[in-house]
């Protein structure tokens, strides 16, 4: 028998120990940490660090130039969050996310329901026509609404031919609405259509067999089924809109200041760096409570 | 009604067609309906804002006869041209670098058990959860204390712009291609690097020839999400940038906070092509890798934040 | 090599995997160009034991010596055998003669080399003209061949076969347990493989090792094994049988839980509880009565005429269990009625008594 392979070396191996299996698996071990090491001392350098950052900034006071500086750390900027503008502010946010996310289901819902109707084939081709504008500049998406919403926009001016009058929504929280309903939809969408579709039609139908009106058989059998597509797709409207930042600046006025706009501001203009790392890290706490909500509630893939 | 309606109609079930709409033409028409505005709703104002950019009226959303001498400005513009170039150089230096490190991060974590590992499960999920005002802020806070510490120390004059920026976008980006991935890594049979570690290749060799072609599918779709994630960015960008570079993103949305002009229509619509070219090639890649690894849900993770 | 070296040689393997223990101690000799199998439910650790041997997990302790040689701490890619994997792992990506070819590639044989072996392995499984095709082009019986091929091509000492035949269907199986032992002959190195299938394991193999929660509990050849069961589980997971529970009363007699007393040698101590094994071709079923002379037997009654082809399952009644006798057609004159009263009985010597 001609053998290429068992190289020399091999009688020279021992049997096997527990000592041996130890070390195997610390090499393993060894080697997979050297594996992720760049990733990892990328990220802890790059993300950990600058997190910690923005932490400890959270607790610094200011100096009289306003400079934060840490001769007295303490809660005094989470102490700030309760102040009336800032409260305004945050509970703006939070209706302004809520409605986004209201209206988003209220139009996502039947639309997802109504791909899962079609042919698979038609199905794909929607939902590529959902991919796309999902996935195209979300910048320059919400200056289209811009363009549409202006002074001299088609909107003001079909409401011109109606008689309407002046019907300026730009600059408001509407539009804001609209800006930001119109940026997350398809969030709505994708995964609410993910969960309708996983439904087996023939529970619908055993539904209706037991004398179950349409209605009910909604309510007793498709909602509670796609209720995990509900949670995920709410959540991941929620969310980004709560922070929302591009969409306020752009469609938003002075007098609709969000959380996000709020935050930049701090550090930009008003340079209340504290405020603005305590009000970044409620925000951050505000979605790792969200994520976690959406792991429960069987979503995978985040 | 409910009761007549209710029933299968006979023939019915090879219809594919589930009970809810079967039977109300009017809840169907209602569905269809809707269906139909969300669409015009996604597309019409794509579509209005290209018509207007060929409009010669200099009021933006009025129609002055069709023109091209807003993009004929556009290719002029020579500080357009500079953060184009930023950003082109930006979201290629990002996409290789964290092509590199977030495939290797996924390699680790779906096959290898290390100390630390639950630690760095949570580390690279953060920056995909985390809300886009708070990493800007991470961003500005950490290059004004870094440089101005690395400036102290060694007498350098390091200022924010194209290196600041592209650190940034790979911090995010690393994340999100490991996502990606880790779905396609988990999918794989680890039997068939056991079959080419059994057929006398090293760790090495079984990576190198068996698991990467694989996974690759799932490496360019990382790749194209991190290109995509990298050129849409304005938040984090504007905090990381300085007067050294900017990029396309934060120039324009510099300009339209200063108001509404043609030249940015023109320049929308030049971004938008560009977005929706991107698109449309990742859609190609992974239908044609047939790889069932990014579906709606994974591609919803990519974009969950990157975008507000 | 004067002395006949066994293929593998198994001293004292145990493998842990935290507080769970999947295999327990076991010695194990594989002769040098034997087809054998390790036989168990699934769980008992022969798949374990395999992929130590390939090297795929290594044991917590204990020697593994392939050809005398000590291979118990190699990686898998320094060890003289391959795998055939359940389900076959062959790589997608690649078509069927660059599977075949990747050991060589990766072992750095030259072309010429290489490409004259990968035809002699593809004309070795019969697939010549497939060599273009990607692994998804292929029927189950093919990929196997390949899965064949591309593990022989490189001439292990030993090759390991995980379920080999686990994904085709059953006709396909029967054909392919023919055929892998004439390739085996062919090729004429040792065959190791793993099966949860005990006729299968009784079909294809010279030797058969039953395993059972992580320890071994009996090798030998199919025909030992099946006759002379070691205890209780290998009795009743190899073939089917009847365990008729008792007591030994004296060396060559148990006392069956009805009083019965039974004829049969055994070598277990005085009061010891075991079971007479009583295979259901080896039972013959007659009228009340009707039993041979001097033949054991056991009244009861029929509860049950099961028709499977080549024979008839009786289903017998008797006061604490029910005794399963299979028997060719129309063994009776007068067909048997479902409610009539019967014997079973056995030759003398036919039955084995069992331990736990």
């Amino acid at each position: 028998m001609t053998l290429a392979a068992a190289p020399p070396e091999e009688a020279a191996a021992g049997a096997a120990t527990p000592e041996f299996e130890r070390a195997a698996a610390r090499a393993e071990s060894r080697r997979g940490f050297l594996i992720a090491g760049p990733a990892y001392l990328y990220l802890v350098v790059f993300f950990a660090v600058p997190l910690g950052i923005v932490f400890a900034y959270s607790f610094a006071d200011r100096n009289r130039f306003g400079e934060a500086v840490f001769t007295d750390p303490g809660f005094d900027a989470y102490r700030r969050l309760a102040e009336p503008i800032v409260r305004d502010i945050l509970f703006r946010s939070l209706w302004l996310a809520l409605l986004t996310t209201g209206i988003c289901l209220l139009i996502g819902y039947p639309f997802s329901y109504f791909l899962t109707t079609r042919s698979p084939r038609a199905r794909n081709i929607l939902l590529v026509f959902v991919m796309i504008p999902f996935w195209s500049n979300f910048l320059v998406r919400n200056y289209a609404w811009r363009v549409i919403l202006g002074k001299d926009g088609i909107i003001s001016r079909i409401a011109d031919f109606l008689g309407l009058g002046e019907a300026e929504i730009l600059f408001t929280p509407s539009a804001v609405v609209l800006g930001l309903v119109y940026g997350f939809l398809p969030f709505m969408i994708l995964p609410l259509y993910a969960s309708i579709e996983r439904i087996e039609s023939s529970l619908i139908e055993a539904g209706r067999d037991l004398y179950a009106s349409g209605w009910q058989s909604f309510r007793r059998i498709l909602f509670p089924l796609s209720k995990p597509g509900v949670i995920a797709g709410s959540i991941l409207v929620f969310v980004p809109s709560l922070g929302a930042y591009v969409t306020p600046e752009i469609l938003g006025g002075a007098k609709t200041t969000l959380l996000g706009s709020y935050i930049v501001t701090q550090f930009l203009t008003a340079r209340n760096w504290p405020v603005g790392a305590s009000l970044s890290f409620v925000l951050m706490a505000v979605m790792l409570v969200a994520t976690i909500v959406y792991f429960r509630a069987g979503g995978r893939n985040l | 009604m409910t009761a007549v309606a209710g029933r299968p109609l006979p023939g019915a079930s090879a219809v594919r067609l589930s009970g809810l709409a079967r039977g109300f033409s009017l809840t169907r028409g209602a569905l269809a309906a809707n269906a139909t505005l969300v669409y015009l709703f996604f597309y019409a104002p794509i579509a209005l804002l290209v018509v207007f950019s060929f409009s010669a009226d200099r009021n933006v959303g009025r129609w002055g006869g069709f023109t091209l001498s807003w993009y004929d400005d556009f290719i002029g513009n020579t500080s357009i041209q500079n953060a184009i170039w930023v950003s082109l150089r930006v979201a290629l230096v990002s996409t290789v670098v964290s092509v590199v490190l977030g495939t290797l991060a996924a390699f680790a974590i779906e096959r290898f058990r290390f100390r630390g590992r639950q630690a760095f499960d949570a580390l690279l999920y953060l920056p995909i959860i985390i809300p886009d005002v708070t990493m800007a802020v991470m961003m500005l806070l950490f290059f004004s204390e870094f440089f101005d510490l690395i400036n102290l120390l060694f007498g350098t004059d390091l200022r924010k712009g194209f290196a600041s920026i592209a650190v940034s976008h790979i911090a995010f980006n690393i994340s999100f291609v490991s996502v990606v991935v880790r779905a396609r890594l988990a999918g794989m049979d680890r039997r068939l690097e056991e079959a080419a570690m059994d057929l006398y290749a090293s760790r090495w060799k079984a990576f190198r020839h068996v698991t990467l072609p694989q996974i690759a599918p799932g490496v360019a779709g990382g790749a194209l999400l991190a290109l995509t994630l990298s050129l849409d960015d304005v938040v984090v960008t504007q905090f990381a940038a300085g007067p050294g570079a900017t990029t396309l993103p934060v120039y324009v949305f510099g300009l339209i906070r200063r108001g509404v002009t043609p030249l940015i229509n023109s320049v929308s619509v030049v971004m938008l092509v560009a977005s929706i070219g991107l698109v449309l090639l990742s859609l190609f890649v992974q239908r044609s890798r047939s790889s069932a690894a990014v579906g709606p849900q994974g591609a919803v993770a990519g974009r969950s934040r990157r975008s507000s | 090599m004067t002395e006949r070296v066994p293929a593998v040689r198994i001293a004292g393997i145990t493998k842990r995997f935290g507080d769970v223990t999947a295999v327990d101690d076991i010695d194990l000799e594989i002769g040098d160009g034997e087809f054998f199998a390790l036989l168990g439910p699934s769980g008992c650790g022969k798949t374990t034991t395999l992929r130590m041997i390939a090297g795929l997990d290594f044991p917590t302790m204990g020697s593994l010596k392939i050809f005398g040689d000590e291979v118990g701490t190699l990686p898998p890619n320094k060890r003289p055998v391959n795998t055939v994997f359940q389900a076959y792992a062959l790589f997608p990506h690649m078509n069927v003669a660059d599977n075949i070819a990747f050991g060589l590639k990766m072992q750095k044989v030259d072309r010429l080399e290489r490409d004259r072996r990968v035809a002699e392995a593809v004309g070795l499984v019969q697939l010549g003209g497939m060599e273009g095709r990607r692994p998804n082009q292929l029927s189950g019986g093919q990929q196997q061949r390949v899965a064949l091929a591309r593990a022989l091509v490189n001439r292990p000492k030993v090759l390991l076969l995980d379920e080999p035949l686990g994904a085709l269907d059953l006709k396909l199986r029967q054909e392919m347990q023919l055929e892998l032992k004439a390739l085996q002959r062919e090729v004429g190195i040792t065959f190791v493989f793993v099966t949860h299938d005990q006729e299968e394991a009784l079909t294809m193999s010279d030797r058969i090792a039953v395993m059972h929660e992580g320890r071994l509990l009996q090798t030998g050849a199919p025909e030992d094994i099946y006759q002379r069961p070691s205890n209780r589980f290998v009795a009743d997971f190899i073939g089917r049988t009847n365990l008729l529970e008792g007591t030994v009363a004296s060396a060559g007699e148990v006392v069956l839980s009805n009083g019965m007393r039974v004829q049969a040698a055994s070598e277990h101590a005085f009061g010891a509880k075991v079971a007479v094994s009583l295979r259901p071709e080896q039972a013959f079923l007659h009228r009340r009565g009707g039993a041979p002379g001097g033949w054991p037997s056991i009244d009861g009654v029929l509860r049950e005429v099961t028709y499977v082809g080549n024979a008839l399952v009786h289903s017998v009644a008797v006061d604490w269990i029910t005794i399963e006798v299979r028997a060719p057609h129309r063994s009776t004159e007068t067909p048997l009625q479902v409610g009539d009263d019967v014997s079973v009985s056995w030759a003398p010597g036919g039955v084995t008594v069992v331990g736990d």
